[in-house]
């Protein structure tokens, strides 16, 4: 109680240096809410190009009805695999005719269809890696009516190789990013503690616990980092908004992003004020 | 009470504070700490406050040793030990009261005390008029007075003044004096620490220790008894 109180009467006393150490928390929160935006992104775009992530298993015409059943039974039934589709040979001309209208011509005039029957593999979230449908593609091209498998593989390769490169520097960067906001949140805090050490001088002259002089401290510490939390959200919300409406579409972040991101504020507000602090609790 | 036995401290730049000091402050005694500048008043007084430790030697503050008293544990000899410094140390920006009252409230005194409690120390330090006014607002002899109204906060057994009257005119230090010697006369030990030998020999009641050079080269009552400590 008296903590919560004494953290609140502090704002009130000094509200520029409180204010400014919000701020400096709310501007370095904000780099990492504006990372965390453009993380959140780039994962919905390779997450939306991994979708598109399949084997098409070609069959020759002459493949017997049964013979195609055999094949696509074995394949739905490979743990990794969601679903096969089959296409026939007329569906796969009347896709072209749709999908390519700019050639509607050239399949109209066609006396034999020239497209083959195929068999479209859609792989679970979390399978669609090269090695899974390079396996799924083995699978099918052991039966001697499969003309080809194909998935694009150094596409695959190449989208993972991405994936990897991605996950590495986020977790690099989203480090730094968070280091370099700890630094600003403590050397903000220390300023603003610096310029109330005469209390805790005071309060260790007339024999206050250690623990009593910490916990207005850590309150306000926690506070900031809540404040500058608040701030740093409201500002890469604006910034979600202005780049929406002016450059590109892109997605709002997860809310247990902010949540997270708004008690990290606070944990590192309360934790910097700890370290800070330390150093006045030894002095007289 | 007050027991610093064989004490010397030594600063890693400075050397010898203190040589081989000892003396024994008793129960309600008043006394002053002389030697000029440098003699090593203020760090005897940061020793007995336990905000140092001796390099070599034992202080005991009721019945606490720097020997064996934790950090953690120091805030119990600070609450049984006043301390008024030369320069206030007051909280700027906070009326009179508001700076007795902090200390109480600090040191786990409850709420509903509180108030009563900051006005009475007030007014014994005669400041019941000037409670609401902002320290910065204050002469030096009044400041110095809120100064002692927050020592006398957690009622100590001992009050110690590293150079009180060192800012102060004439007239405000014997009001200081005066009221040392009233909160002397109602059981509460007084160490004064001041270089102004005028003012000691003003008061030939009191005890006097002096230090030169680190060293106690002179303790009054050993000098009246034969059988002091120093």
């Amino acid at each position: 109680m008296y903590a919560m109180r004494e953290a609140v009467a502090a704002f009130k006393r000094a509200p520029v240096l409180t204010g400014l150490a919000s701020a400096m928390v709310g501007l370095a929160l904000l780099v990492v809410g504006l990372f965390s935006l453009a993380t959140y992104n780039l994962q919905l775009a390779l997450t939306a190009i991994e979708e598109r992530v399949e084997v098409v298993v070609y069959l020759r015409d002459d493949a017997r009805q049964s013979e195609i059943d055999l094949l696509l039974g074995e394949l739905s039934e490979m743990a990794e695999v969601r679903m096969v589709a089959y296409v026939s040979k007329r569906d796969a001309l009347e896709r072209a005719r749709t999908e390519l209208p700019e050639f509607g011509e050239l399949f109209i005039d066609i006396e034999v269809n020239p497209l083959p029957q195929s068999l479209e593999v859609e792989l679970r979230p979390g399978s669609r890696n090269a090695e899974v449908v390079e396996r799924v593609a083995e699978t099918a091209l052991r039966y001697p009516f499969v003309e080809d498998a194909q998935y694009g593989r150094e596409w695959v390769d190449r989208l993972f190789a991405l994936r990897r490169v991605g996950a590495a520097s986020t977790a690099v960067l989203g480090i730094a990013f968070a280091l370099v906001a700890a630094l600003i949140i403590g050397t903000a805090l220390r300023i603003a503690i610096f310029a109330r050490r005469d209390e805790i001088y005071v309060m260790r002259l007339v024999g206050a616990k250690n623990s009593f002089i910490r916990r207005p401290f850590l309150v306000e510490g926690a506070i900031a980092g809540l404040m500058g939390g608040v701030l740093a959200l409201g500002l890469t919300y604006a910034t979600y908004r202005g780049v929406y409406a002016y450059l590109f579409e892109i997605a709002w972040i997860p809310t247990g992003w902010v949540l997270i991101g708004l008690l990290a504020g606070a944990a590192f507000g309360g934790a910097s004020s700890a370290l800070a602090i330390r150093r006045h609790l030894t002095e007289i | 009470m007050i027991k610093l036995t064989n004490v010397s401290k030594e600063y890693p730049k400075r050397g010898h504070a203190l040589q081989d000091v000892s003396f024994h402050l008793k129960k309600g005694e008043f006394a002053f700490l002389t030697g000029h500048s440098g003699s090593g008043k203020s760090t005897t007084m940061r020793l007995i406050h336990m905000a140092d430790r001796p390099t070599q030697g034992e202080v005991r503050v009721t019945g606490y040793s720097s020997e064996v008293i934790s950090e953690r544990d120091l805030w119990k000899v600070r609450r049984r030990v006043g301390f008024v410094f030369q320069d206030f140390r007051l909280l700027p920006g906070r009326t009179a009261f508001e700076n007795v009252a902090f200390v109480l409230e600090v040191t786990g005194t409850p709420a509903s005390a509180i108030k009563s409690r900051a006005q009475r120390l007030l007014s014994q330090v005669g400041l019941s008029q000037q409670a609401g006014q902002h320290v910065n607002e204050l002469s030096g002899g009044e400041q110095q007075r809120v100064a002692i109204a927050r020592a006398l906060a957690n009622d100590p057994f001992v009050l110690l003044a590293d150079e009180p009257t060192g800012n102060l005119d004439d007239r405000a230090t014997r009001g200081v004096l005066d009221l040392f010697w009233d909160i002397n006369a109602k059981g509460m030990a007084v160490l004064m620490a001041t270089h102004d030998l005028e003012l000691v020999r003003r008061h030939p009641t009191a005890r006097v220790f002096e230090l030169d050079h680190g060293r106690l080269i002179f303790d009054s009552s050993a000098n009246a008894n034969g059988d002091g400590d120093a």
